[in-house]
């Protein structure tokens, strides 16, 4: 059963088409991915879900447990169960890493907040009173917006490239922390362009120039990038989708 | 009133009671208006004040070698709606001697007041001495603070000094603060100040490096509200070999607020260096969507991101 619903989105900016008429079902519960070559409308399609600044002004419609969340503001998307994860997670000075992921969180005790962190290999005695800043590297504070996620427990979350800037061992960790989400019964969408990545989802969607080109299993979806789409010196031109 | 009664306003005002000061060893001065209503002083330091007509004079020595372990609390305050309170302090750390003092400035009920204050300071040779200057306004807005401060910090000292107000009005704040660095000291200089209706805010922080290997920084965090103003002037000059130092300066402004950073650096030593940001704004937009993202208000959010722009630096 869909718990998020794309319904023929098209978005455009400064002239350009980013998205093109793009339908996407969410099942609930599950992990997804929606995997495309840089440029291709990934992050403007999670952007464009979670109602950011600059794209919400867009044809078509993004519903959640079958309700249009046409007009609701981030903080309204959020409190009915969704969020989104950075790319590149923003920095907050003289913000404690305790503060932060209390933010969102129902439950916004020491012990809970200390339980995320560890849940993504942080030692909690270590990290809870640092701030959010350049002070951390880009995988820790990855990792940290990962326990802000756990923390607030939502049903949806959108994950912007969830390997960029993580090493090996982190990756491993942030893998798991999928896992946890998915079993806290989170429907988890990853937005990648990392084969790694998207063998931790159980369905895939394919998409360049802002439109869905395939869905399907991960094996078969996976094989197609691999072969298809890494090789393809086609560089993305969301507006000039139908010449590319 | 009573003396007792006075100190237990001001206290109260600033969060403590007398609980606070009898449970600990501490030194602690509780100055209001013009008059000394409670200290204790502990060896190492000495404290000798003069009444006047306005306010105190208070010349404040912490002997050589002395290391005062805990902070010394002072609370200058005034409760009445109005009213003048002139302090001159005469601060010297002696050489090698290690000392901090926690100052609250109290104004609860401030109408038109007027606190002004003019420090000299000596940081003797190797000693270490902060300051952090906390201040607590009221709602109205009707405080005219203007600290004034000339500080020299001679060789191998450090000094660490705060001026914190982001509880109450700020009311009209003309602070100006200026430090002579010896070589290798270490001098830095933070002001942390929020502003909202019609405050207006001028700040003059300058450093001179003039010793060899000295080091500053020069932070400004300043959130604006409303029709608030602030000017904010870091001047640092390097004249010396190895002298190093930075201007930090960040502003978020919201509603007609209006900022203004005039940062000027001078280096006259090929071997010294000096660095400047400054970054005056609303609320950053990456920071302000992932708390919206997390389910708080676009309110509750700035609030969240002002609070830590304006929080004590670890």
């Amino acid at each position: 059963m869909s718990i998020l619903e794309v319904r023929n989105l098209t978005l455009r900016l400064n002239g350009k088409r980013l998205l093109d008429n793009m339908s996407i079902d969410f099942w609930e519960g599950h992990i997804h991915a929606v995997i495309g070559r840089n440029g291709a409308g990934k992050s403007t399609l999670a952007s464009a879900i979670m109602g950011l600044h600059g794209y919400t002004n867009h044809e078509g419609d993004v519903l959640l447990d079958g309700q249009s969340l046409k007009g609701m503001t981030v903080d309204e998307r959020a409190r009915r169960g969704l969020s989104l994860a950075w790319q590149e997670p923003a920095r907050f000075e003289g913000l404690s890493v305790r503060t932060f992921i209390a933010a969102g969180a129902e439950d916004k005790t020491v012990d809970r907040v200390q339980g995320v962190l560890a849940a993504v290999g942080l030692e909690p005695d270590r990290y809870l009173y640092r701030n959010v800043d350049n002070t951390l590297s880009g995988g820790e504070r990855k990792r940290i917006e990962l326990a802000s996620i756990l923390a607030m427990n939502p049903r949806v979350v959108l994950m912007d490239e969830p390997d960029s800037g993580i090493d090996i061992e982190a990756l491993d960790r942030i893998f798991d922390t999928l896992r946890r989400l998915k079993t806290a019964g989170t429907t988890v969408i990853l937005i990648t362009h990392s084969l790694a990545v998207l063998e931790q989802a159980e369905h895939a969607f394919l998409i360049c120039c802002g439109r869905l080109l395939d869905k399907g299993s991960v094996e078969r979806i996976g094989r197609y990038f691999r072969d298809k789409c890494i090789p393809c010196d086609h560089v993305n031109h969301p507006d000039l989708g139908e010449s590319a | 009133m009573t003396t007792t009664d006075v100190v237990d306003q001001l206290l109260e005002s600033i969060g403590m009671n007398r609980g606070h000061l009898l449970a600990s060893d501490a030194a602690h001065i509780e100055v209001s208006h013009n008059q000394v209503v409670g200290r204790r002083l502990v060896p190492g330091l000495d404290v000798d004040t003069d009444q006047t007509d306005d306010g105190i004079a208070a010349r404040i020595r912490v002997r050589e070698g002395s290391v005062i372990a805990k902070p010394v609390h002072i609370c200058f305050g005034m409760l009445p709606e109005d009213g003048l309170q002139y302090i001159n302090l005469d601060i010297r750390v002696e050489e090698h001697a290690r000392a901090s003092i926690l100052a609250h400035c109290t104004f609860p009920n401030a109408k038109k007041v007027e606190h002004k204050m003019d420090a000299s300071i000596s940081v003797g040779p190797g000693a270490r001495y902060s300051y952090l200057e906390r201040h607590v306004h009221g709602p109205y807005g009707g405080v005219l603070v203007l600290p004034k401060a000339k500080v020299t910090i001679e060789e191998g000292a450090q000094f660490t000094t705060e001026f914190e107000l982001i509880r109450g009005r700020a009311g009209r704040i003309d602070l100006d603060y200026e430090c002579i660095c010896r070589a290798r000291s270490i001098l830095d200089m933070t002001a942390r100040i929020t502003g909202r209706e019609d405050d207006a805010i001028v700040m003059h922080e300058t450093a001179h490096l003039v010793g060899d290997e000295a080091r500053a920084a020069l932070v400004s965090h300043i959130a604006l509200r409303d029709e608030a103003r602030a000017d904010i002037y870091n001047t640092l000059t390097a004249s010396a070999p190895g002298a190093r130092g930075h201007v930090d300066c960040k502003e978020i402004v919201l509603g007609n607020a209006l900022a203004r950073a005039v940062p000027i650096v001078e280096v006259h030593h090929p071997q010294a260096h000096i660095t400047h940001e400054a970054a005056i704004g609303s609320v950053d937009s990456k920071q302000l969507q992932t708390l919206l993202a997390r389910g708080l208000t676009e309110d509750e959010a700035t609030e969240m991101i002002i609070e830590g722009l304006l929080s004590k630096r670890s």
